[in-house]
């Protein structure tokens, strides 16, 4: 009986998930000849890696380039996340706050509007004769243009994908024993000691998911470089748009697609391997 | 043998949901491009009810009909993407019997060079690509590309996020087609659009008409039809088409292979090309008309209007973006090589 209620998770899972990626693959390993036959190639991967003029170093290629920088603007945005969510979701998590649930629920609250339109809205705060410089003005401080830059992608990702730093360190903060945490007080540990040796390395399983939380959807988005870059800093998640819906070319969006996933799955590993590394309590 | 019923029917359910009513009409048109109040006036008139979708680019609308995973029975794509449909068969043969209120379109709009025998496609918005500028920044006179190179605007020069438009004051500016599939000519102006990227505030769709109706630019690529909208809203705002040439456009209606509802999409046509409701259009989109008729009835000042309605001889040097086919490969890898450049 219980296996039942996995039937629609069974169904749902192979039609969206295992069929399109099938799909993706399938494109991405194969090109069509003259007469529409399609045979087997990496030509498309090979596409991604190639030089634009001969000689050209490796890391200067336009594709492998777009690629590195999609992976930079996603590390700084969930360092940044990290610096401003651990101590947020500490201080929820902590004795001495009793209405978390509130603040909880105001972290909540701007993920019930839609992702775009919370985006669309940074582009009139941010923009030149907008509120942030009219507040600016006001306040006699000179004005900010930082809208199309990358410092207007990497705040629209961070504003975006906060919450999903906050909540899995929250959560296994909550989880903590306290009792570990008197333990080492009463052993004489100072309060730096306590989060050091206990309650931070207790909570590395929620930092764990939280950073892959916040590094996947970062390394893929396109709207956010769309809207607020201008399209002037174009990320991996814009090339493979840019494929399918401009140039029709599925191959090779396929390919870059499969680039992605794999670039994704070798991060996951090296999330999980610090995930699993033994908390020393020594 | 249960199982598999059991998952089966949840996948028959599923599906069931995706299907449309039978006296629908799917209509997908790019967003803001009619006067809704005249979808209900089509309903009253004939019965008919419409689902009424929105596009964003010719290339998304493309990849929906494609791949056949939409019903849609009317769409209005631009002349190149017409172009390409025709070539590839995916179109219907419109019926001209069931559209005699094509008489109103202008001779000039009819029959062109991406649908030259005028079988697939009815004209429904035309305008011309060019210079929007804000005169309180721009006190020079404004009538060659050669401005939007100009490094006195730096940070104050919008250009389109669309490829083949943004290529096209560099193709003009060099003296050569926007139809080309010449790989030194796209290499040419790939350089000229990376020289120009410094000095670029963004590459943007839409978004361009707030900037520019906000003062955020100076100078902006944009069409004819979303100027008048700009002006109006901004009066320090004008517009012109460089003395090199432009693209001329033509959005048209069209009728994908398939479909159901042929004969409802005809009437939905030829409503459409009904002066009044023409006129209705043109007034809430403020692009230019093809209806001659239309056209009339407008206001003079409008008529007179070189934004609104540009001379077609003043136009001698400007194009039709015609289909290229797969060379369009070549187009995207320039343009990410502008986009990407530092």
């Amino acid at each position: 009986m219980k296996k039942l209620f996995a039937y629609p998770y069974v169904v749902w899972i192979s039609i969206f998930i295992v069929v399109p990626l099938l799909l993706v693959l399938y494109y991405s390993l194969t090109a069509v000849d003259a007469d529409g036959a399609a045979y087997f190639t990496l030509d498309n991967y090979r596409r991604f890696f190639e030089a634009s003029t001969p000689g050209q170093p490796f890391l200067e290629r336009i594709y492998v380039s777009v690629m590195l920088r999609s992976i930079w603007l996603a590390l700084i945005s969930t360092a940044i996340c990290f610096v401003l969510g651990y101590p947020a979701a500490y201080i929820m998590a902590g004795k001495g706050f009793s209405d978390k649930s509130f603040l909880l629920f105001l972290f909540l609250v701007p993920m019930w509007m839609n992702f775009l339109l919370r985006t669309y809205a940074w582009l009139t705060i941010l923009e030149q004769n907008g509120v942030l410089n009219n507040l600016l003005g006001f306040l006699g401080i000179p004005k900010l243009d930082i809208l199309y830059t990358d410092a207007a992608v990497v705040l629209g990702m961070v504003y975006n994908f906060l919450p999903f730093m906050i909540l899995p360190i929250y959560t296994s903060l909550r989880k903590t024993d306290r009792s570990l945490i008197e333990a080492a007080q009463d052993l004489g540990a100072d309060g730096i000691k306590v989060f050091s040796r206990v309650v931070f390395p207790l909570s590395i399983p929620g930092v764990v998911s939280g950073v892959t939380m916040v590094f996947m959807p970062g390394v893929t988005t396109f709207i956010i470089s769309n809207l607020l870059g201008g399209g002037q800093y174009i990320l991996i998640g814009n090339l493979i748009e840019q494929q399918f819906l401009k140039v029709g070319d599925w191959r090779f969006g396929s390919a870059i697609s499969v680039i992605l996933i794999i670039l994704i799955l070798i991060s996951m590993g090296i999330f999980a391997r610090v995930d699993k590394e033994p908390v020393t309590t020594a | 043998m249960k199982r598999v019923m059991i998952v089966l029917g949840l996948v028959a359910a599923l599906f069931a949901f995706t299907g449309c009513g039978s006296d629908t009409l799917n209509v997908f048109n790019w967003g803001d491009y009619i006067d809704e109040e005249v979808l209900g006036i089509f309903t009253e008139q004939t019965g008919i009810q419409v689902n009424y979708q929105n596009f964003a680019t010719n290339e998304e609308m493309y990849t929906k009909i494609k791949n056949g995973g939409s019903e849609y029975d009317v769409l209005f794509p631009s002349d190149y993407m017409i172009n390409k449909m025709i070539k590839e068969d995916m179109l219907e043969k419109l019926d001209m019997q069931n559209i005699p209120n094509i008489a109103h379109i202008g001779d000039q709009f009819r029959n062109l060079s991406y649908d030259p025998n005028g079988e697939y496609s009815v004209p429904y918005m035309w305008g011309t690509l060019g210079i929007l500028y804000n005169t309180a920044m721009v006190d020079e006179a404004v009538d060659s590309w050669d401005i939007l190179w100009n490094a006195k605007y730096e940070n104050r020069i919008f250009m389109y996020e669309s490829m083949r438009d943004s290529f096209t004051p560099a193709f003009k500016r060099l003296g050569f087609s926007i139809n080309t599939t010449d790989s030194a000519e796209i290499d040419a102006a790939k350089r000229l659009l990376i020289e120009q990227k410094p000095i670029i505030r963004a590459y943007v769709g839409d978004a361009v008409k707030d900037s520019m109706i906000g003062g955020e630019g100076a100078l902006s690529l944009v069409f004819s039809g979303d100027a008048v909208f700009c002006i109006e809203e901004n009066p320090d705002l004008a517009f012109a088409v460089p003395k090199e040439g432009s693209n001329i456009w033509f959005d048209a209606v069209v009728v994908p292979k398939g479909t159901k509802h042929k004969k409802e999409a005809e009437a939905f046509i030829n409503f459409l090309c009904d002066p009044d409701i023409a006129l209705k259009n043109t007034e809430y989109i403020g692009y230019s008309t093809v209806n001659m008729t239309a056209f009339e009835n407008l206001p003079q000042e409008v008529q007179d209007d070189p934004v609104y309605w540009p001379r077609l001889e003043s136009l001698g040097n400007s194009e039709v973006f015609l289909d290229i086919g797969d060379y369009i490969g070549e187009y995207d890898k320039a343009w990410t090589e502008v986009l990407a450049s530092e």
